[in-house]
């Protein structure tokens, strides 16, 4: 399972990563491991406003849905909709497959480094 | 008394041993004492097969059967095919649950699929579900479709079988959203009026093709004015009119719904009927119901299985835009048959034979004096007269057999179908003529 | 097997309807579909066999045994159908004048008055098509409720963590938030956990009992006293009803309002996953906001959908209600929970049930220790089960227990379809040990084997399209 150092993840299992003020945001290894085989995506739109801590979407598997809890406040400046095609990209890449960047961004969820995440999952799985 | 129980008493005593217990109400330790019915319900006793039988059928004698009807409003009494009658009743079909187990419902599966597709190519839709209750939930849900944090009004025309408004209103209710009316004009939805009520809130508008009055809205023009405003149009559509009529796809609908009643199922007082839901494929995850889908087997083999399973409420509970489970399978399975056995041809005689005995008869009742057609519009099979004397006309016909329009203020909405003769029609004119004279 | 489209002849019909005997009327042009709906062209040989084909590959509850917890797989006698195909019924407009449907309002009266004595109700509507919709329908009569009086702060629905998904979802279509409230061990509503969420914003309490796992909670009065004295008004889903039919009323626990699912409890057949009728009931009290048709007399009211709603359903359990009577009635309860009983005793040092105790009319195995041992689960044993003959029961509901299977046997099962059942699933329990892949695999012996879920999610093929 991998836990890419230059990432930072919460609690609910995102990845975050910050590019000149915009955050970047998918799931992590062990999220995609967790939900199996993602069957399709929800996904709000650009321009949509996202809450620290609330749900932006929600990601399904074939007999389950779960909500992708957004770790920053903002708006959302861009949508990867190519996961809406191939949704199994968060399976197979799941660090690559990124599902929404946002910029404005205020608030800011309790974000984990890399080991500390390892360690978070490492209690919960 | 009756009863479906294979085991004999003897098996029961014996059966009440093996789990340790001598008596039924030990079964039911868990009932407090104070509750536990110590006395008979207080209904009569059971009856055999013949008795039940036969108070059953006494009850069936009690209505009216009429030779002819021309009374639609929502429910129209079309030709059904012979044989459509019958595969329905096949065990397998009428008695299987939900086909969760694909591995032993192909059967079912695959004639949803092909309903599915059906009701694809009626409404020139991409998707279409395995049916909801009745044309006016299919109305409501598909409004409920639109609804978001933003636009929560949805707005309905007034010319709208009354029932599906009310149904519509309900639904609303229950989210504690609103709904708005859309004013008619000249039988029609005014365009006017529709324009000026269209606003940022506005989710969708439903319109009712062709309308409760029986005419042809111009379906296209009010779809442009509901997009230009952002939201989404959905249309009820008669599917025996679709046969011939414009399709709601190609009128820029984004959802097509009706009642599916004409599809070869009875009139029956009222149900079970079915609800037809189809939409376009940008909108299908948020179709509500189940949706069969094809894939294959382990060995590559076409399959079907109940899919996109994630939308509904065994998944999502509260979130799920919707909580409807059981549908209306057996009647789909029976639209499906009806379309089958109608053929592209057949369905199409069907819509024009109604339309063309409607008309016949609308001007045979205009050729009266007193008599004259409510409204200009081109109409399909249903129309309203306006008229003296509705309560004698209907009385009149009613003694002929004849099960007249349905009376509405001051006048009479008249149907016909395939079924009716040309010499029903002229009987039914020769009444009126004779009511009126008097 | 072939589609139906594929099997269309161009050309190729029924011959159905007579020369049109009046002049064409011409649809204007701007209204005229551009093609033909591309609906399959064939004979009505053609059409007989396509539908026989299909019914072969359906298992139905007359094809053996359909222990699916929770939906009440009973028998459907045939002289229910019999009686919905009269002519007296399905030829009645639902809009003709009420005279002429006498026969019809008598079906409807007299089903009420069954149907009321056995929930202890005062009032019922036909209105809703399925127990879904008969939740929603029973839900918005508490909402009313609320409203009628002005009390607009109850906002909060509590539903037990182990409900079925239509609770929750009912109650948000209903515009209400819902609470869950954890289960006690035994599946039983945690009085405290209860007591937690009870306050001035409850507006009512949705419940089965016996309830998801098949347990009758003893708790029933206190929790519904506790509901009332909070404010709120509590609904039962009459889920589970065919365990108490005639030994305990609805109404005598304590509730306010009922849904009852006529297509389990009454014989209806289920049709593949529909048609239903989800008959609501409710006390006097509740009466006067019951829904109705717009096109009835009484304007002003809801409604859940046209008219009465799914007429021939009422007419098919009322001849099962007629057929059992007052004996007949409670006899069927006790003989679905002494099935039940003795399926699980029959199982019992096998399978590990999850709740070791007398049940109602259904139970729940939990198979995780065969899981750990064997790999094989829930699902393998499901699917083997299948190629006995035996429709799988409940898979993984409900979600508080792991692993788990819910059998509902159903009063019309005899001993030796039990026996069969127990000695098949005994089988099969061994077979875990013996050959896990082959449980795996299964089924082996079908039409299809396991399809691909995942696949058909991804990448929806939901209608058939001509080949190009």
């Amino acid at each position: 399972m991998l836990f890419p150092a230059e990432l930072k993840y919460t609690k609910s299992h995102e990845w975050v990563k910050m590019e000149d003020g915009v955050a970047v945001i998918g799931i992590s290894d062990f999220a995609q491991d967790a939900l199996g085989d993602v069957v399709f995506v929800n996904l709000p739109s650009e321009g949509d406003d996202t809450t620290a801590g609330e749900a932006f979407g929600d990601v399904e598997s074939v007999k389950a849905v779960s909500d992708l809890v957004c770790p920053v406040s903002g708006t959302v400046c861009a949508v990867n909709e190519e996961l809406l095609d191939e949704p199994e990209k968060l399976n197979k890449a799941p660090y690559e497959a990124w599902l929404i960047k946002v910029e404005n961004i205020g608030d800011t969820e309790e974000l984990l480094d890399a080991a500390a995440y390892e360690a978070f999952c490492a209690q919960e799985g | 008394m009756g009863s479906y129980i294979p085991s004999t008493p003897a098996q029961r005593q014996e059966m009440l041993q093996a789990i340790g217990l001598s008596s039924f109400r030990e079964l039911y330790g868990d009932v407090p004492a104070e509750m536990y019915l110590d006395r008979p319900l207080a209904l009569p006793s059971g009856m055999s097969e013949l008795e039940a039988g036969r108070a059953v059928r006494a009850m069936a004698a009690k209505n009216r059967v009429y030779d002819v009807i021309l009374r639609g409003a929502g429910a129209y009494d079309h030709y059904i095919p012979s044989i459509v009658k019958y595969i329905p009743a096949k065990e397998e079909f009428l008695t299987a649950y939900t086909p969760y187990q694909a591995e032993m419902s192909q059967g079912l599966l695959q004639s949803i699929f092909e309903y599915q597709t059906m009701i694809c190519m009626l409404t020139g839709m991409d998707v279409s579900n395995a049916s909801v209750y009745d044309g006016a939930t299919a109305a409501a849900e598909a409004a409920a479709m639109c609804r978001d944090r933003k636009r929560r009004v949805t707005l309905v025309s007034a010319t709208t079988h009354p029932d599906v408004i009310n149904t519509i209103r309900t639904y609303c209710y229950g989210t504690g959203d609103e709904l708005r009316i859309v004013p008619e004009k000249d039988g029609k939805t005014d365009p006017d009026a529709l324009r000026e009520m269209l606003t940022a809130d506005t989710a969708s508008f439903y319109v009712q093709q062709p309308n409760f009055h029986g005419l042809f809205e111009d379906a296209e023009a009010l779809g442009a004015a509901v997009h230009e405003a952002g939201a989404m149009y959905i249309m009820g559509c008669n599917p025996i009119a679709l046969a011939i009529m414009k399709t709601p796809r190609d009128c820029g609908a984004d959802i097509a719904v009706g009642e599916g009643q004409p599809l070869g199922l009875p009139l029956a007082a009222g149900g079970p009927y079915l609800g037809y839901m189809a939409t376009t494929e940008k909108h299908m995850r948020k179709l509500p119901g189940r949706i069969v889908g094809e894939t294959t087997d382990d060995e590559g083999r076409r399959a079907y299985v109940l899919s996109l399973q994630a939308r509904e409420q065994h998944i999502r509970r509260e979130k799920a835009g919707s909580n409807i489970c059981s549908n209306e399978a057996l009647c789909a399975l029976t639209a499906g048959l009806y379309m089958a056995a109608m053929g592209p041809d057949g369905m199409a005689q069907a819509a024009k034979q109604s339309m063309a005995k409607a008309h016949y008869l609308a001007d045979a009742l205009c050729a009266i004096d007193g008599v004259k057609l409510r409204y200009s519009g081109a109409f399909f099979h249903e129309f309203v007269t306006d008229m003296p004397k509705t309560e004698e006309v209907l009385s009149a016909l009613s003694r002929a057999g004849i099960l007249g329009g349905l009376s509405v203020e001051g006048g009479i909405l008249w149907c016909a179908t395939e079924k009716v003769t040309k010499a029903a029609l002229d009987k039914t004119a020769a009444i009126v003529k004779e009511v009126l004279a008097k | 097997m072939k589609l139906i489209f594929e099997k269309s002849v161009p050309g190729r019909h029924c011959s159905l309807l007579p020369a049109c005997d009046v002049p064409e009327a011409t649809l204007p042009a701007s209204l005229c579909r551009d093609t033909a709906p591309a609906l399959p062209e064939m004979s009505e040989t053609d059409i007989s066999r396509h539908y026989t084909e299909l019914c072969q590959q359906v298992h139905g509850v007359n094809c053996g045994f359909y222990p699916l917890g929770s939906c009440t797989m009973k028998y459907n006698p045939r002289i229910d159908e019999e009686m919905a195909a009269l002519e007296g019924f399905t030829a009645v407009h639902p809009l003709a004048p009420a005279a002429d449907q006498q026969g019809v309002q008598e079906v409807l009266d007299t089903a009420k008055q069954y149907l009321c004595e056995i929930a202890g109700m005062d009032d019922m509507t036909f209105q809703p098509a399925a127990g879904a919709h008969g939740e929603f329908t029973g839900v918005l009569l508490i909402k009313q409720y609320h409203e009628s009086r002005g009390d607009h702060k109850r906002t909060k629905i509590i539903v037990p963590d182990s409900a079925h998904g239509t609770n929750p979802a009912t109650a948000a279509m209903c515009g209400y938030q819902v609470v869950n409230i954890a289960s006690g061990p035994d599946g039983c509503v945690d009085l405290d956990a209860l007591r937690a969420v009870l306050g001035e914003d409850t507006a009512g309490l949705m419940l089965t009992n016996p309830n998801t796992v098949g347990i009758f909670d003893h708790n029933i009065l206190e929790i519904t006293r506790l509901v009332h004295e909070a404010g709120g008004l509590c609904y039962y889903d009459g889920a589970n009803l065919n365990a108490v039919m005639g030994v305990v009323r609805p109404g005598d626990m304590g509730f306010d309002c009922i849904h009852m699912n006529l297509h389990k409890t009454f014989a209806t057949p289920h049709g593949g996953g529909g048609p239903g009728a989800g008959a609501v009931g409710c006390k006097a009290f509740l009466a006067p906001f019951l829904p109705h048709s717009a096109t009835a007399e009484e304007p002003g009211h809801l409604q859940v959908r046209s008219f009465r709603g799914n007429f021939l359903v009422v007419v098919r359990a009322l001849t099962y209600l007629l057929t059992l009577g007052r004996e007949g009635i409670p006899e069927a309860a006790q003989n679905a929970v002494l099935n039940a009983n003795y399926l699980m005793a029959r199982l019992k040092g096998t399978y590990t049930p999850a709740y070791d105790r007398v049940c109602m009319h259904e139970f729940v195995l939990d198979l995780s220790d065969l899981k750990k041992a064997t790999g094989v689960t829930a699902l393998d044993v499901s699917k083997s089960l299948i190629d006995e003959g035996i429709h799988p029961p409940t898979m993984y509901f409900p979600l508080i227990v792991h692993e788990a299977l819910m059998l509902e046997p159903t009063e019309t099962e005899g001993p030796e379809t039990l026996d069969h059942a127990a000695d098949v699933l005994r089988m099969l329990y061994q077979k875990a040990y013996d050959d896990a892949e082959a449980m795996h695999t299964a089924p082996h012996h079908m039409p299809i084997g396991r399809p691909d879920e995942v696949k058909a999610a991804r990448h929806p093929v939901v209608r058939w399209q001509p080949e190009e």
